[in-house]
């Protein structure tokens, strides 16, 4: 993309400093093409992806599986339950792979912590006042932090919406990077551990268009996010093929322009194979095989998991397996 | 004036309440009609949108299901010149639709005939009831096309189960049009299913389905293929109705085996007061 391409390195390090120069930018950047952007995810959403491609792409979709329970509801034995779940997804097939992470309420983390702790799968918290992210800013960070301290080592932030669109760039920036500090956490929480990985939701839904996307796309990355998420799950217009398709964009060309990778996380409204395989040929079409990773590529989902375990059933057994013989959480 | 075009029918699939094309995009030319060739996925489809509407079909009443196996009736009975012109025998049109009436009666008496109080050497009450499978896979008998196929769907549904049916490959006409007669009749979506096609393409994926609660296999002929499908049913138990005779008489009165065979009984103890 010729606008960034021509962006040096220093130049967009130098962005966040200023509320003008940072509008400058956002505004610079190419509008997308709606059309073309539909148009272009439709088209890749019709790839045929059979027998042993498809039992690869069906590991790879379960590797990347943010296990996901965010409900009002939950309990620390049901989040326990889904965290057992995470480690062995069929516990029929110990072929199978384990999910990427588990995602949950900050409350309910020390629970997760206990069951994963040196499994290798992440523990994913939600924090700043999820899922509308309404609330004063020191709340916001001290429920990241305490989501720190309880043994989170991802953290899905929520941005300030009403900040964005009424165009106060410089203020959802900054609580990026206050939340990405806060990640951080003390010393005696993460015992000399790596900092939390955040990943940043804009929900994409409540941004209305995709030039919105694309800006929230760069302002999040600008401002340091390790991932971005489209969203929170919570409102009607979750992950769609095109929203996820702009934001692929914009990683490709972040990296081309700062050199950096950042991840991305389709979340809601993901529910069977058949939609995550578009996903995944939409990613290497789109960045490439260095994104077709868990550490790279998530999906943020609950049903999605046992419609993957399904498949893969099918495809090992030969049979169509039912829902009766898999876990609800 | 221009000689009025012929609108020419497409004979679909009936799943989930919609009127689909193969998933595989093939059709078989039979009774010189065009008629989608169903694919083992299109029966999964099935097994899916039957799988979905057996909440609300085995939680609906009783009286509440006899009321729509009768409308269908009611809208066989107003479709009765369309079969003729199908070539089904008038005779069979009628006994068709007076099958469903039949059955349709059947609705809340049923759990009385089949259920009810049981003696036991204790203070309890002990009453048995019967309940739905849950997805019912079958075989519709080759002929006659519409007798057989509402002989066989009917005792299926009426008590709450949700059916998946392969119809007659050689006679699929009268199958594909009591589908649009069935999506007449306030039916829910998903509670019958119709396959056209080969047998030996779909009912084998009905057969070892773990998600197929029953199968009935009364149109299956080959001896090998009905051992075959039940060998495929016994991985996960189901019920199975064994392949009717070649002589079988569909005028006859068809008794309540049907029905019974593709139920399950629930039985419960209640502690009786002094």
């Amino acid at each position: 993309m010729t606008a960034t391409a021509t962006s040096a390195r220093s130049d967009l390090s130098e962005l966040g400093r200023s509320e003008i120069a940072l509008r400058t930018f956002l505004h610079g950047l190419p509008g997308v093409d709606q059309v073309g952007a539909e148009q272009r995810a439709a088209q890749l959403g019709t790839r045929s992806i059979k027998t042993t491609a498809k039992a690869q792409a069906i590991d790879l979709a379960i590797r990347m599986v943010d296990l996901t329970t965010l409900e009002g509801a939950d309990t620390p034995g049901k989040v326990r339950a889904l965290a057992a779940k995470a480690l062995r997804p069929d516990p029929a097939d110990p072929s199978c792979p384990h999910v990427g992470a588990v995602c949950v309420y900050p409350a309910m983390v020390p629970y997760v912590a206990e069951v994963l702790r040196g499994s290798g799968v992440h523990l994913a918290s939600v924090a700043t006042a999820f899922p509308s992210g309404q609330a004063p800013l020191e709340i916001k960070l001290a429920d990241t932090r305490a989501a720190v301290e309880a043994g989170a080592d991802e953290i899905d932030m929520v941005i300030n919406r009403g900040a964005f669109l009424t165009g106060r760039y410089g203020e959802v920036y900054d609580e990026i990077v206050a939340t990405k500090e806060a990640c951080r956490g003390t010393d005696a929480g993460r015992q000399g551990r790596p900092r939390a990985h955040l990943k940043v939701i804009l929900e994409t839904g409540e941004l209305a268009t995709y030039d919105n996307v694309r800006r929230a796309s760069w302002l999040a990355m600008l401002a340091g996010a390790d991932f971005i998420k489209t969203s929170t799950g919570k409102v009607p217009v979750a992950a769609t093929l095109p929203v996820t398709l702009v934001m692929l964009e914009a990683v490709r060309d972040f990296r081309a322009a700062t050199g950096r990778q950042v991840g991305v996380k389709p979340a809601g409204g993901i529910k069977t194979t058949k939609d995550a395989i578009k996903y995944l040929v939409m990613v290497n079409e789109t960045v490439g095989v260095d994104w077709l990773d868990p550490d790279w590529f998530r999906f943020g989902a609950s049903s999605l998991l046992n419609d993957l375990l399904m498949q893969r059933t099918k495809l090992t057994t030969g049979v169509y397996p039912g829902p009766d013989y898999f876990t609800l959480d | 004036m221009s000689e009025r075009v012929a609108v020419r029918k497409t004979y679909k699939l009936f799943i989930g309440g919609k009127f689909p094309r193969s998933e595989s995009g093939r059709s078989y030319l039979v009774q010189d009609s065009n008629v989608s060739l169903a694919s083992r996925k299109d029966a999964r489809d099935a097994v899916v949108a039957a799988r979905a509407a057996v909440q609300g079909w085995a939680g609906a009443t009783a009286y509440n299901r006899g009321q729509i196996l009768y409308r269908v009736a009611e809208m066989l009975e107003g479709r009765r010149e369309q079969f003729v012109a199908l070539g089904v025998p008038a005779d069979e049109v009628d006994a068709a639709t007076d099958r469903w009436v039949w059955y349709a009666g059947w609705s809340d008496k049923l759990p009385q005939v089949y259920g009810g109080a049981n003696p036991v050497a204790g203070p309890y009450f002990n009453l048995s009831t019967p309940e739905p499978t849950g997805v019912v896979a079958v075989v519709a008998p080759e002929a006659p096309a519409l007798l057989g196929l509402v002989s066989v769907i009917a005792p299926a549904m009426v008590t709450g189960n949700t059916v998946v049916v392969a119809a007659s490959p050689s006679a699929p006409l009268a199958a594909v049009t009591l589908a649009e007669v069935l999506a007449t009749s306030d039916l829910p979506g998903g509670v019958v299913n119709i396959l056209t096609g080969h047998l030996t393409e779909t009912v084998p994926t009905l057969a070892s389905h773990l998600d197929v609660n029953a199968i009935d296999l009364t149109g299956v002929t080959d001896a090998d293929l009905a051992a075959e499908l039940e060998v495929g049913a016994a991985q996960n138990l189901k019920r199975v109705l064994r392949p009717a005779p070649a002589d079988h008489d569909w005028f006859a009165d068809p008794g309540i085996t049907r029905m019974t065979t593709l139920l399950e009984t629930k039985t419960v103890w209640h502690p009786k007061g002094v």
